[in-house]
């Protein structure tokens, strides 16, 4: 009985550790649970009557979503006041599940008198926080609180060509304080490019004299490589957007498009309007900050103004909580929230 | 043409199968963290398996201590935090030590300063979270105890059953069979039966793993499997490295041969560590933030509005903060957050006022 021949020992110090501890499987952890719970998404679309809203929702998703596509006998008329409706949908695309709620405001700038249209909306907005804050001050919240909150509010701006008019100033003053506001340049077809572009300067140059803060905001980039992707997007938009269901033909291929007897409007190409960049950016590189923010932001904002609103004077409260006993039959049943 | 048809399919696609992704940035982004605490007597290896599990070397300059010593020793809480980071993902891991833990002649309630901890990083992060500002928010629950039993028994001994049960609402208690390379495998399966079987028949709630999706690939159910079927884990934990079968391996040199850390017919420490990092890392954050957080915050909650009653206070539609009795480091952080709340209510009065100014 020996030593096994050729046997070597020695201490295993920080830099010369081999092997390794497989710490990003917690993203793939991650992963499948979220995947298995799905995403929810809610977004509002805000304008007057005719300005393609319904087309524009249908075609972002690719789906009828809107709720004038999906409630039978719609009768498309002006409402007398401003009315917030929504739809909800679940989309799936490549395993990944997504509860799309849209959210509408017929009556919207629609009225003689528009003053104070947009007090609905902003209670709206206000009503779904305070759902969140309760549920999340609840003694036995949910494991996951539904999330009502409208996540992104689009903003459909008539193609004038002109500047921004008084009930768009008044509107994104206001709302882009509690939401993260996109403004769009809606049925862009009728402005040349030339045209599009200095449209686009002025609305620009309007928000930035108005205070006004648009999605995405420049203080809440995150790091250096965010504001350089944001940037650009500052600087391009409102989005210059074309909706529409209908497909043509064109050097066959099948195109979503708008066909006039001077030419094919194609939606989705990028030399004729703007819609494919509102769709990334909406959809497929910031839904998940579009979110965030919300969450981390605005929400939080609100939940500040309300603790503060409920008068609480901390140092009066002198209640005290002893450590929690071992083995306390006292415990409340929570099985139930599970 | 292959370009302009895959092209095309892209274009029938909305794109919000990008979310996951787009997830997946952000968390690299932010990185992880967890807490991990070990709880077990002195020697039973617990700083090595966490140095072997985590390829550190905490406590590397660690003086031992001797009997004399230890007589009069206390129960402690020492943390150390190590930043850990690997293809791009970044792990905070903090490893909460329990020395003096069941070394004292008399071990009564030894447990009480590991609950005590527990209690006190729910209370901190109920505090936090029910405060104003929560954009920095420290997590330092404690997401998973792993519990050391000596292998030298028969079953569990009476310390083990009342800590066990002592923490098992409050953080996943992970048991394991320490320095198992005195057992043979029969002795090892005979043992692993009889505290299975204990553990039920004292209704210990240990972690348990969540079920395998139904629609998870084969392979992966297998090892779900396996897992299950070796609780609780029989390990070795090691800080040499040895050469066995040709290879450097993590292992312990014996006269009558090498024990490999790694090696899945030695030890479960590969199992382990598959559960604890690569699979259920995650799952273990979610039941403590899910379930024994919620707990501690639906009890609190409870206390505070009794005696809110009690006292006949006006009730208030939203929840008080929670305030406990302050030593002196809650005292400062209590002073902290006071002031903290004033500038916040001086702030938030001015931009009210300019609000409302703005309106008229």
């Amino acid at each position: 009985p020996g030593r096994v021949p050729g046997l070597t020992a020695g201490v295993i110090r920080g830099a010369d550790l081999f092997g390794y501890v497989g710490i990003e499987a917690v993203l793939d952890q991650m992963r499948r649970k979220t995947m298995k719970a799905g995403f929810e998404f809610n977004i509002m679309v805000v304008g007057q009557s005719g300005l393609g809203k319904s087309t524009l929702v249908n075609t972002l998703f690719k789906s009828k979503v809107s709720r004038k596509s999906c409630t039978p006998n719609y009768e498309e008329k002006i409402s007398k006041t401003v009315k917030l409706q929504s739809v909800s949908h679940v989309i799936e695309e490549k395993g990944v599940k997504m509860k799309l709620t849209v959210i509408d405001t017929p009556g919207f700038g629609d009225q003689i008198n528009n003053e104070n249209c947009w007090e609905p909306i902003v209670k709206y907005v206000n009503e779904q926080y305070e759902k969140y804050l309760k549920e999340e001050l609840h003694v036995n919240r949910k494991r996951r609180i539904p999330d009502t909150r409208v996540h992104c509010c689009i903003y459909f701006l008539p193609a004038t060509g002109h500047w921004l008019r008084p009930i768009d100033i008044e509107f994104m003053k206001r709302l882009g304080k509690i939401v993260s506001i996109v403004p769009v340049i809606a049925k862009a077809d009728t402005l040349t490019i030339e045209e599009r572009l200095e449209f686009k300067q002025r609305i620009r140059q309007d928000l930035a004299a108005n205070g006004i803060r648009v999605y995405p905001q420049k203080e809440y980039d995150e790091d250096a490589e965010d504001r350089i992707v944001n940037d650009r997007i500052r600087e391009s938009i409102p989005f210059a957007v074309v909706g529409t269901d209908k497909e043509h033909q064109v050097n066959g291929n099948k195109v979503l498009g708008r066909k006039t007897k001077w030419g094919i409007i194609e939606v989705e190409n990028a030399a004729h309007c703007e819609f494919a960049n509102l769709r990334d950016l909406l959809i497929r590189s910031h839904l998940q900050d579009l979110k965030d923010v919300t969450h981390n932001i605005h929400y939080e904002t609100y939940r500040v103004r309300r603790l503060n609103e409920s008068n609480m004077n901390f140092s009066e409260l002198e209640l005290s909580i002893r450590p929690l006993e071992n083995g306390n039959g006292d415990k409340s049943e929570s099985e139930s929230h599970l | 043409n292959t370009a302009t048809t895959k092209e095309h399919r892209e274009k029938e696609y909305v794109g919000f199968a990008t979310l996951p992704n787009q997830v997946h940035r952000k968390s690299v982004k932010k990185g992880f963290d967890f807490t991990l605490m070990v709880a077990g007597e002195s020697g039973l290896g617990k700083s090595t398996l966490v140095n072997s599990l985590f390829l550190t070397d905490l406590h590397k300059d660690r003086k031992l201590l001797n009997a004399e010593e230890r007589i009069s020793q206390t129960v402690e809480i020492t943390k150390h935090t190590v930043d850990i980071e690997e293809k791009g993902v970044k792990l905070k891991l903090t490893i909460v030590d329990t020395p003096g833990f069941g070394d004292a002649v008399n071990n009564t309630e030894c447990w009480r300063p590991i609950t005590d901890y527990i209690d006190q990083q729910f209370e901190q992060y109920f505090r936090d979270e029910s405060g104003l500002n929560r954009k920095n928010i420290q997590d330092n629950r404690v997401h998973c105890c792993l519990y050391f039993i000596p292998p030298f028994g028969h079953g569990l001994r009476p310390v083990d059953i009342e800590f066990m049960k002592a923490l098992q609402d409050k953080v996943n208690v992970v048991p394991l069979i320490s320095k198992a390379d005195c057992l043979m495998p029969s002795e090892i399966k005979k043992l692993k039966e009889r505290l299975r079987e204990e553990i039920d028949k004292y209704g210990i709630k240990i972690y348990q793993f969540p079920d395998c999706d139904s629609d998870e690939d084969e392979e992966f159910k297998q090892q779900d499997r396996e897992l299950k079927e070796s609780t609780p884990f029989a390990v070795i934990g090691s800080n040499t490295v040895v050469e066995a079968r040709g290879q450097r391996v993590r292992g312990r040199l014996y006269p009558w041969g090498i024990v490999e850390v790694e090696n899945q017919s030695h030890c479960d420490f590969v199992k382990l560590r598959t559960m604890l990092i690569r699979t259920h890392m995650h799952d273990l954050k979610d039941i403590t933030c899910d379930c024994h957080y919620e707990n501690y915050r639906a009890q609190c909650i409870q206390t505070m509005t009794s005696k809110m009653n009690a006292d006949k206070r006006v009730e208030s539609p939203i929840p008080i903060l929670p305030l406990s009795t302050p030593d002196v480091e809650t005292e400062k952080l209590i002073k902290m957050k006071d002031e903290e709340l004033r500038r916040m209510q001086q702030m938030l009065q001015k931009m009210q006022q300019q609000m409302h100014e703005q309106d008229l």
